[in-house]
């Protein structure tokens, strides 16, 4: 990909959790950039930090959890403002205005007592862009453009009177009425049955590429990523271990826990073959470890085919062995 | 794969939920209608299809965890669904279910000890020490370290709970395993682990499984069979490479190919569905799949296909096959 336009630039992100008395730190140090019109996707298993550091840039962390350190500067028109230093107020302003949001499931994060109507016209509403008939007529092209057919029917049911792959398309559209610049998807398919699934990849593709928006994809699915991604950071224990183009980072992992992940995922026709070959599957052994009790090295090295005692001993730097591409690993070049 | 005689023959499984309304009406979920196949000894059959297909329904009507509203489940010459449920008990040691959450599926209160050893307790199988025996073997055979035994279930993680899971199904030693999306709420890093447990245990001890998934790459490395379904009715069965290498029915490479690969270059050539899954409160006439299916002719609409042979072993039903 080329170099796009800088629209979303994390630098060193750092978020604590005070959990039982102690923290922990689910996002250590992220730097991650996003261009408009691209999408990239953060990849990682559950306890790696992939959804706080979402929530840290929608600044929507509970309360027991705070931005410790680092920045997430969101480039506007009027200039570059760090998110992770607005005020409750500020940040209401950029919220559902310049960053649109959507959700794993879609159930619990529409309001079951409001239309779709409803919520699809609060964000015009509340920034204040238009009349309530205006606010009206936009939400009808919206949920057109998202394929919700008999759009302007569908404004007054509830979204218990949709389907599940119709409410992930009203909460697209609420999320892009305002016409963000960024959208953050989290798990967005992950709910969803496949022939749906790749309906809303569809639909998100096509709508990228008519507004022109960048989007953070949060998801396990790594299948999704080689489908939708222009770039990928993989996670793992609170950090991004793996980035780089999506074409290249699955034809070439660098880190082992990226070779582990994608080898644990059979590609079509290669399980049979694996089968009747007498073959397992390559699972990457162990467990992942918890955040309260973190091994001192690198994060992987428990589990790490390649560990040494340096690995034991020292986290990994960053180190850069492509145009675009990086990787935390002592032994990378082993690769 | 090992071709044994047949084990479980099921016909026209039929499962109808609802209650009658009080003026008559009241609704009816068709979850599966007129479901029949048969499983030999040894094989791995796996149920593949969307929510609402009627897989998990199908996989709990053989082991009667439900009563079955139509149809026959004749397990080794007996039909299980004409039993009454006193007389299951005998028959429940043989066939066991592997479920797919494995923290809502152990009881936090009991030890593993006592987990693994309930079900022998009820089979009134040895003394204690016996089956705690037992239990430290069955902890070995899924590579858990034997102390697990006085430890509880919230002391491990999501793959170890599996391994626990799967552990209790096979102290009772069954010859059938309902595994019911064994490995769906894993971490992929994980899932492969349990994957080659279930595929070593199966070999190990010649088990008959029925897998339930909607993972098509676990099918592809476990099953022999494939049975893909929808609105609660068999589409295609066939074997796995059959079913996958030349799918005979509408639906089945739609399902296949809305699965995306990590392939590098491996850009989709894909049927994308229109549409969702009609409810099954209200399925279509006829076949189910047409008001999806981008090949529907106006028969679909007045007949239910009958199934047809389109290969050694592999059927489908569509008027078109």
């Amino acid at each position: 990909m080329a170099e796009r336009a800088p629209l979303l630039e994390l630098r060193g992100l750092r978020t604590v959790f005070r959990v039982r008395g102690r923290e922990i730190t689910p996002v250590d140090g992220v730097d991650l950039a996003i261009g408009a019109g691209e999408t990239v996707a953060l990849v990682g298993e559950s306890g790696s930090g992939k959804s706080v550091t979402a929530l840290s840039v929608m600044r929507l962390l509970p309360g027991t959890a705070r931005i410790d350190a680092g920045q997430a500067i969101l480039h506007r028109e009027t200039g570059p403002v760090d998110l992770a230093g607005l005020d409750a107020e500020a940040m209401r302003a950029v919220r559902g205005a310049a960053i649109g949001m959507v959700f794993q499931e879609p159930m619990t994060s529409l309001n079951p007592v409001l239309t779709i109507g409803d919520q699809i016209t609060e964000p015009l509403l509340v920034h204040g862009r238009c009349s309530r008939a205006q606010a009206g007529e936009r939400a009808v092209a919206m949920l057109e453009a998202v394929g919700v057919p008999d759009p302007a029917r569908r404004l007054a049911a509830y979204p218990h009177e949709l389907s599940g792959g119709m409410r992930q398309r009203a909460m697209i559209a609420m999320a892009l009425i305002c016409r963000p610049g960024l959208l953050i998807a989290d798990e967005p398919t992950t709910a969803l049955d496949v022939t749906i699934q790749a309906q809303i990849v569809d639909l998100l593709e096509g709508l990228q590429r008519e507004m022109g928006m960048g989007i953070l994809f949060v998801t396990h699915n790594l299948g999704v990523v080689a489908d939708m991604a222009h770039r990928v950071a993989i996670m793992y224990a609170g950090r991004i271990v793996e980035e780089g183009p999506v074409a290249e980072v699955f034809a070439r992992p660098l880190h082992p826990y990226t070779r582990g992940l994608l080898a644990s995922v059979p590609r079509p026709g290669e399980a049979l073959a694996l089968r009747r070959a007498g073959g397992r599957l390559a699972a990457v052994p162990g467990q992942v470890p918890s955040l309260m009790n973190l091994p001192r090295g690198c994060a992987f090295s428990t589990r790490c085919t390649l560990a040494t005692d340096l690995c034991r001993a020292m986290p990994p730097d960053r180190v850069s062995p492509g145009p675009g591409r990086g990787v935390r690993c002592h032994h990378w070049a082993a690769a | 794969m090992s071709a044994g005689g047949t084990l479980i023959e099921v016909s026209g499984l039929t499962q109808h939920f609802g209650r009658k309304g009080w003026f008559g009406g009241g609704r009816v979920v068709r979850a599966v209608s007129d479901v029949s196949f048969g499983i030999r000894k040894g094989e791995v059959v796996a149920l593949v299809g969307e929510s609402g297909s009627g897989k998990t329904t199908v996989g709990r009507s053989m082991l009667r965890l439900i009563d079955p509203t139509g149809g026959k489940v004749v397990y080794d010459g007996t039909d299980l669904a004409a039993l009454p449920p006193a007389a299951l008990r005998p028959w429940r040691r043989r066939m066991q279910y592997i479920f797919q959450d494995p923290y809502a599926s152990l009881s936090q209160r009991m030890t593993v000890g006592e987990i693994l050893t309930e079900g022998l307790a009820i089979q009134g199988i040895g003394t204690r020490d016996e089956r705690m025996g037992k239990a430290a073997r069955a902890l070995d055979s899924v590579e858990m370290p034997r102390d697990a035994l006085a430890r509880y279930p919230h002391e491990f993680s999501g793959g170890q709970r599996q391994r626990l899971g799967i552990a209790r199904a096979l102290i009772l030693e069954p010859e059938f395993i309902v595994a019911d999306e064994p490995v769906s709420a894993l971490d992929v890093s994980i899932q492969a682990q349990i994957v080659n447990l279930l595929r070593d245990l199966q070999e190990r001890d010649g088990l008959t499984m029925m897998l339930i998934s909607h993972d098509l790459s676990v099918v592809e490395f476990l099953a022999d069979t494939v049975i893909v379904l929808y609105l609660g009715r068999i589409m295609e069965m066939g074997p796995v490479d059959a079913v996958y290498g030349a799918p005979a029915h509408p639906y089945t490479p739609a399902l296949l190919s809305a699965v995306p690969s990590t392939a590098p270059g491996a850009k989709r050539t894909r049927t994308i569905l229109k549409g969702d899954v009609p409810s099954p409160i209200n399925p279509p006439s006829g076949c189910v799949f047409r008001t999806r299916c981008p090949v529907a002719m106006p028969a679909c609409a007045d007949t239910i296909p009958p199934d047809r042979a389109v290969g050694p072993g592999h059927r489908s039903a569509c008027l078109r096959s």
